[in-house]
């Protein structure tokens, strides 16, 4: 196992100083942190960050390979600085038996770019109407604690009430994708001035904010912990605000394209900017920076969400809804909170508390010695154009090509080794 | 001139009257012995229907006949299309084919924004779900001026399905251009979220507005809306928002009676009023020959 000595990085942009990184933890920070024959890794003028968590991530393996598989969804992953990612269960076969979650386990470790987390589903095939064998994914090699019908709204409140209240008994959460599906029924954007003027469907605010003040209602009542996937509307942010305050156990993420990209971009009909829940308007764009400053939304998922040309090189009503996320998550969030957050408060919602949601002990550490070396090196000053062509991911469908982005991964450590060195991953 | 015709939106009123004054020339050549004109001899026209809508199709294509250009029809059923081509590889097709305009009638909006991305020729939109159909709006506005005088001032009701009607968004903004004050009449089911930025009133209130129109433009009302809960009943809604002959009479004298068809009679007007010498429907498909020989003629071969 290779040995390395960080040289002059700037902790949480602290002062600069080195890292030794041996034996897969950190093994001395400053002046002390060298070795003989350690490979040195010149970090002047970056940023190290505890490894990015994503607790929303489409691998789209087993089923669908041809947009992503667990290793090209790896590699993105590393790239953009993660060294954790939650795995989606909406795969085919769906991710809601014992034997899905551990083989999409496995293929991770395989991988070995990151730590691949499995959700299971709630649901038996994500139908919504049974639920799936919660304990026995719990209970597998892949340890499932988060468990999410994403795609689909767990609409059934008795069946909600029921799964928030059983997986309590292994500390697990219910990841809700809050869409109130006859409010949604042939939903094509977000309802407002521009859906009017496209004749688009349209998929209104109230279809998220109506399930998150129900399921905020429900996990207090049953004392259970709830997850809000990708909150997108201002409405959204004001009752997770009052379920907060009012003691509700409620975590809710957003995503780096509903913190940058707004509805007008639908006047393109290009479906790469296609997504569910919709991209909304400037107002709810706004809401949601102060929210993520504030803490009201907890985290950033990048929800990454691979499709085929085919699925997206169509008519905007046939394309699949989804954006790629891995590869410029971090690039966005410094590019619209950086200034209020500072780097403590990014990893923070990048990495900390992800981790803490998803009960990954050994993610969102501090660098500092004794801790499991999984980190990421950023240069803030750097500035790159984004290249669809150029993206480690198997699709193309990024939303945000063309598009000038401050930030660059240089590398990644995933307990100790190396992942990504001088911005292009190891293997 | 514009490049493509996707939206009435395309249109400054310069370039709109342009296209109508040219239509007027179109029309009259309609009454010589010989209907054509050498104009686009040797151009190909690809009509790409992929809803059925023989009247458009029919419309496009006598335009396009009487311009001398080669029209070839490519419906969707039948075809490739219905074997599951896509768009895209549809569109290569034809760009491979020479084709040197395209009128695209599709059921998903944006579908002819899509196909001009692709192809090299012109794109006019011939109707795209729910969003435009903007040579309908130019042959109303044509129709408009010919049995008014005029346009610009004059005030115009838009009636029925709002929400659903890619006639209306095309009228709204096309009648605005050209000065036209508008205001739409629907029950509020069938008022698009965010009709406030458009440049037009909206009225719950059918009664309420007769009086003061010059122009009454019904939008076809499909039953099938009562099952998604829009209106409780075809009854219902023809007694608060149909054309009937009672209406008619409360309307100013000089006032004419517009409907894009195909029409249902019985729901949003009755046979009396569709009959009547008010009534311009039967004029408003020869005006769409001429309209769509204007359009033709200046995205494809007119002034430069």
């Amino acid at each position: 196992m290779t040995t390395f000595r960080i040289r002059g990085a700037r902790i949480l942009g602290g002062d600069p100083t080195d890292l030794l990184v041996r034996d897969g933890v950190v093994a001395a920070v400053g002046a002390d942190a060298d070795a003989p024959g350690a490979e040195s890794v010149d970090a002047d003028g970056l940023v190290a960050l505890p490894g990015l968590v994503d607790l929303h991530t489409h691998l789209r393996e087993p089923g669908r390979e041809d947009a992503e598989t667990v290793l090209t969804g790896s590699r993105a992953a590393a790239l953009g600085g993660y060294t954790a990612v939650c795995a989606m269960a909406n795969t085919d076969p769906v991710a809601d038996t014992a034997g899905v979650v551990e083989q999409v386990w496995r293929l991770g470790r395989e991988a070995g770019l990151v730590d691949v987390q499995p959700i299971g589903a709630v649901t038996v095939g994500l139908g919504g109407e049974r639920l799936a064998e919660l304990g026995a994914m719990a209970d597998s090699a892949a340890s499932v604690r988060v468990f999410s019908d994403d795609g689909h709204c767990v609409f059934d409140p008795r069946l909600m009430r029921r799964a928030l209240e059983y997986v309590k008994a292994f500390d697990g959460v219910i990841a809700q994708h809050a869409e109130e599906p006859r409010l949604t029924v042939g939903a094509q954007m977000h309802e407002g001035v521009v859906s009017a003027r496209l004749g688009l469907t349209g998929w209104p605010a109230v279809a998220e904010e109506s399930i998150i003040a129900r399921d905020a209602l429900l996990a207090g009542h049953v004392g259970a912990r709830l997850h809000i996937c990708h909150v997108s509307t201002r409405g959204s942010v004001d009752i997770i605000r009052w379920a907060k305050a009012r003691g509700v156990r409620i975590t809710a993420e957003v995503t780096p394209h509903h913190l940058l990209l707004t509805d007008t971009r639908a006047e393109s009909f290009d479906p790469v900017f296609k997504v569910n829940p919709p991209l909304r308007t400037a107002e709810d764009v706004e809401a949601l920076r102060e929210a993520l400053v504030e803490g009201i939304v907890d985290i950033v998922a990048t929800d990454h969400a691979p499709h085929t040309t085919e699925d997206k090189e169509c008519e905007w009503a046939y394309a699949r809804p989804g954006m790629l996320g891995l590869e410029t998550a971090l690039s966005i969030v410094q590019d619209v909170a950086l200034d209020r957050l500072g780097w403590d408060g990014i990893a923070e919602r990048m990495s900390r508390t992800p981790a803490r949601i998803a009960g990954l002990t050994d993610h969102g550490r501090d660098p500092a010695p004794g801790v499991p070396a999984n980190l990421t090196l950023v240069d803030p000053a750097a500035r790159r154009q984004v290249d669809p062509g150029s993206l480690a991911s198997r699709s193309r469908n990024t939303p945000y090509a063309g598009m000038t982005l401050p930030g660059r991964i240089v590398a990644t450590f995933l307990r100790g080794e190396a992942t990504v060195l001088d911005g292009k991953v190891v293997k | 001139m514009i490049h493509d015709l996707l939206s009435a939106a395309d249109l400054d009123a310069d370039s709109a009257t342009l296209i109508l004054d040219t239509a007027v020339e179109m029309a009259a050549m309609a009454d010589r012995d010989i209907k054509k004109l050498p104009t686009l001899r040797g151009r190909t026209v690809v009509n790409l229907f992929y809803e059925d809508s023989t009247r458009t199709r029919i419309s496009f294509e006598a335009a396009a006949k009487r311009l001398s250009a080669d029209v070839i029809n490519f419906s969707a059923k039948g075809s490739s299309v219905s074997k599951g081509e896509s768009l895209k590889d549809t569109a290569l097709t034809l760009q491979a084919m020479g084709a040197d305009a395209v009128v695209v009638r599709h059921q998903a909006s944006g579908a002819p924004h899509r196909l001009a991305t692709w192809v090299d020729g012109r794109v006019i939109n011939a109707g795209d779900g729910t969003h435009e159909h903007p040579t309908q709006a130019l042959l109303d506005a044509y129709t408009l001026r010919s049995r008014l005088g005029g346009i610009a001032g004059r005030h115009v009701a838009i009636v029925g399905d709002v929400l659903h009607s890619r006639v209306a968004r095309s009228n709204v903004l096309l009648l605005h251009t050209l000065g036209a004050k508008v205001t739409l009449v629907a029950p509020p089911t069938l008022v698009p979220v965010g009709v406030s930025e458009w440049n037009a009133d909206v009225s719950y209130d059918f009664d309420a507005v007769l009086p003061s129109v010059d122009a009454v433009m019904m939008l076809r009302v499909q039953r099938e809306r009562m099952g998604e809960a829009y209106f409780p009943s075809a009854r219902e809604y023809s007694r608060r928002y149909g054309l009937d002959p009672v209406r008619v009479s409360r309307l100013p004298e000089h006032a004419i009676v517009m409907h894009p068809g195909p029409m249902i009679r019985g729901m949003e007007i009755t046979p009396e009023v569709a009959d009547s010498p008010r009534s311009t429907i039967v004029e408003q498909v020869a005006n769409g020959v001429a309209v769509r020989m204007s359009v033709l003629y200046h995205l494809l071969g007119g002034f430069k």
